[in-house]
């Protein structure tokens, strides 16, 4: 009976099954690991072998408390970014941080301690994560701040689930002048003048990124579109509020030429003449955070075997050549992507396993093949020699002798854990694979 | 509209309360544990952003006793109660309650008896100004069916005393609205696996109120639904036989 099978965003199911309730409180009691909406594209909130249920909080979404002075939310962890924006932002309040998605719950944005498009200014949700209630393994229900548990705190911000169930969280929103975008686009020749505008732009917009295509080679390698924006002022945004987006469904799962090569390279090269420069003007928030949300199950592009996103962060003092050295690295193992995001990022935040660190983050999504395994070894064995480190979220091949190599705060994060979960109870099917814990 | 929610803090009866109160109508909340229908009231008059309170008082379907006094908490704090929703309800699969005779009869107790009982309560009050009474049966009570007997039979009976309260008391301002939802996404149906059409709650609560708006008598939800009853209704019994739908 029941589900038999999870998965993570990249479409690879395991044997698990979720429980959903309005009552996390009973719901979280005997469970070892809970999950969001499961939009973490690897196996991060998918059960260990043994354990095949998992917890999901999408019904215990209520709102706790608002300070319409303060901007201080407490909500229960299941609440969602999709509700968030649709209850707040027409008042003038929205998260500090968002991801490229609204289908994640503020409990999965804290687990996961996810970055934007401003994380060069305003860091990772965490930053702005006041309070945590998390049920520890003992059973225990603990408030964990930067005042209270202060290691339970830092180690649950990015700790991916494993150091407790999130029940609620307390979060500062921000102010916003008006519930829209004053952006621009800028078509950018190759790599290098990308990074050098990506480096401009992180000076006077708070919010950039954009997308490269890395499938051109030689002089136009690393060409691209970039993107930056800000809140609209009261000026210039229209009187109305946006209207939701039209969404539309990818209704079956597409045959795996459809993410492949050929279409890839028709595609970026369309995308990259379609998007000129334009000038700065008005644009949909959600157009602006969320281009992907509007195509519904979009995951269902990349065929039956599913696929995965590799994101890692290259640290400044790696230089650019490391990026250009990573792309070429990517065209040799033919790991030809579709969709390439590269974003500057700034300072290493609190959390013990938050990814990000001051330097480029590169994302690529990879349909997966027979030598996907083979290509992450490659990628992660360069990020390790350059100093950066992968994003948990994202992640379902890494080694675990990879992500140590590639992680110095690990052995204070396991530490802690430990402290809290002695026989580590509280699992995923990421932490048996990466932290040894047992299936 | 002044409207009183018993069942609002879970599931369909919460994304109607939020509904309700985002549109500005006044809600006020019955359910059995006090502390969270506190924790509901405030997550409604926060989204909803408005100045007025929702209320809220205990009221359990398990205890006819309490109906009286909930009517009375929610007549109180709305002045007219323009409509009532019930979507609080017991579920357990066949094959539990085939284990249990205690268990059944909680449950057909619960979704048949206790359930016309309170609708009698709110029918004599919305009968004094006009209103609506909303109240969920289910798709299972469209025909007796191997995965849902006993449940279903509570909800067909259930379906056919809000048919004839409307043939009664229609002419006299009384609105009945049967809903039946078909699979929905739920803490009720978890662990159970869904079929193709199942629907979230929030789409369902929309079709909810559109139903109330219009006065509609009966409505099937998510719509595609009907369809599948309608198919369902027109088996010959060989089939149902054979099948486990």
């Amino acid at each position: 009976m029941g589900n038999s099978s999870l998965s993570g965003w990249g479409r690879r199911p395991v044997p698990g099954q979720e429980l959903r309730s309005e009552d996390l409180d009973r719901l979280t009691r005997d469970a070892v690991l809970t999950r969001g909406l499961g939009r973490s594209y690897g196996d991060s909130s998918l059960p260990p072998g043994s354990h095949p249920i998992v917890v999901a909080t999408p019904l215990a979404d209520r709102i706790l408390s608002f300070d319409e002075r303060t901007g201080v939310l407490r909500a229960e962890a299941g609440y969602s970014l999709e509700s968030l924006y649709h209850d707040f932002l027409p008042r003038g309040w929205f998260t500090p941080v968002t991801p490229g998605t609204q289908f994640v719950t503020l409990g999965g944005m804290v687990a996961a301690d996810i970055h934007g498009k401003n994380h060069h200014v305003d860091g990772t949700i965490g930053r702005h994560v006041r309070s945590i209630r998390v049920r520890v393994a003992s059973g225990e229900i603990i408030e964990c701040s930067r005042t209270e548990e202060f290691d339970l705190f830092r180690a649950t911000i990015g700790g991916m689930g494993l150091t407790g169930h999130i029940l609620e969280i307390e979060l500062q929103l921000t102010r916003v002048p008006s519930p829209w975008i004053w952006g621009e686009m800028l078509r950018v020749a190759n790599i290098d003048e990308y990074l050098d505008a990506l480096k401009a732009s992180a000076a006077e917009w708070p919010f950039t990124m954009g997308w490269i295509d890395c499938l051109s080679r030689g002089p136009s390698m690393g060409r691209g579109v970039l993107q930056r924006g800000r809140w609209a002022t009261n000026g210039e945004a229209p009187e109305k509020l946006p209207r939701p987006l039209m969404r539309v469904p990818v209704p079956i799962v597409c045959p795996s030429w459809v993410m492949g090569y050929t279409v890839g390279k028709t595609f970026n090269e369309g995308y990259y003449r379609w998007n000129r420069t334009t000038p700065a003007r008005v644009v949909h928030p959600q157009k602006f955070f969320y281009p992907l949300d509007t195509l519904l199950h979009w995951n269902r592009l990349y065929g039956k075997r599913g696929f995965t996103q590799y994101q890692c962060v290259l640290p400044d003092a790696a230089g650019r050549p490391a990026v250009r050295q990573l792309l070429e690295l990517l065209t040799q193992q033919g790991a030809a992507s579709f969709l390439c995001v590269i974003k500057d990022c700034g300072e290493q935040g609190e959390g013990l396993l938050s990814f990000p660190l001051k330097g480029t983050s590169i994302a690529l999504d990879l349909p997966v093949r027979d030598g996907t395994q083979a290509i992450v070894d490659k990628l992660n064995e360069f990020v390790i020699a350059a100093g950066g480190r992968i994003y948990l979220a994202k992640d379902a091949f890494t080694r675990a002798e990879h992500f140590r190599a590639m992680e110095p705060r690990l052995p204070e994060w396991l530490a802690i854990r430990r402290q809290w979960d002695p026989t580590g109870r509280l699992r995923s099917a990421q932490s048996v694979r990466l932290f040894g814990d047992p299936a | 509209m002044n409207v009183v929610v018993l069942g609002a803090t879970r599931g369909i009866g919460r994304a109607l309360a939020r509904r309700f109160a985002e549109r500005g109508d006044r809600v006020f909340l019955l359910g059995r544990d006090l502390a969270d229908l506190d924790r509901s009231a405030r997550d409604i008059e926060i989204r909803a952003n408005r100045a007025t309170q929702v209320g809220f008082a205990h009221c359990d379907l398990g205890d006819p006793d309490s109906f009286t006094s909930a009517m009375d908490a929610a007549a109180a704090a709305l002045s007219t109660v323009e409509a009532v929703v019930v979507t609080a309800g017991d579920f357990a699969t066949q094959p539990a309650l085939e284990q249990s005779l205690e268990r059944t009869r909680y449950l057909l107790t619960v979704n048949f008896t206790n359930t016309v009982l309170f609708c009698e309560q709110a029918r004599t009050r919305l009968l004094a100004h006009g209103g609506t009474l909303c109240v969920f049966s289910s798709v299972a009570g469209d025909r007796g069916r191997k995965p849902v007997i006993l449940y279903g039979a509570a909800k067909a009976g259930l379906a056919h005393y809000l048919e004839g309260l409307d043939h009664k008391y229609s002419a006299r301002g009384l609105r009945v609205v049967c809903v039946k939802p078909g699979f929905v996404k739920t803490s009720m149906t978890t662990g159970l696996k869904p079929p193709p059409f199942a629907g979230e709650a929030d789409g369902v609560a929309a079709d909810v109120i559109r139903a109330i708006d219009r006065g509609q008598p009966v409505v099937y939800t998510p719509r595609i639904w009907q369809a599948v009853m309608m198919v369902i209704r027109t088996l010959p019994r060989f089939v149902m036989r054979r099948i486990e739908f």
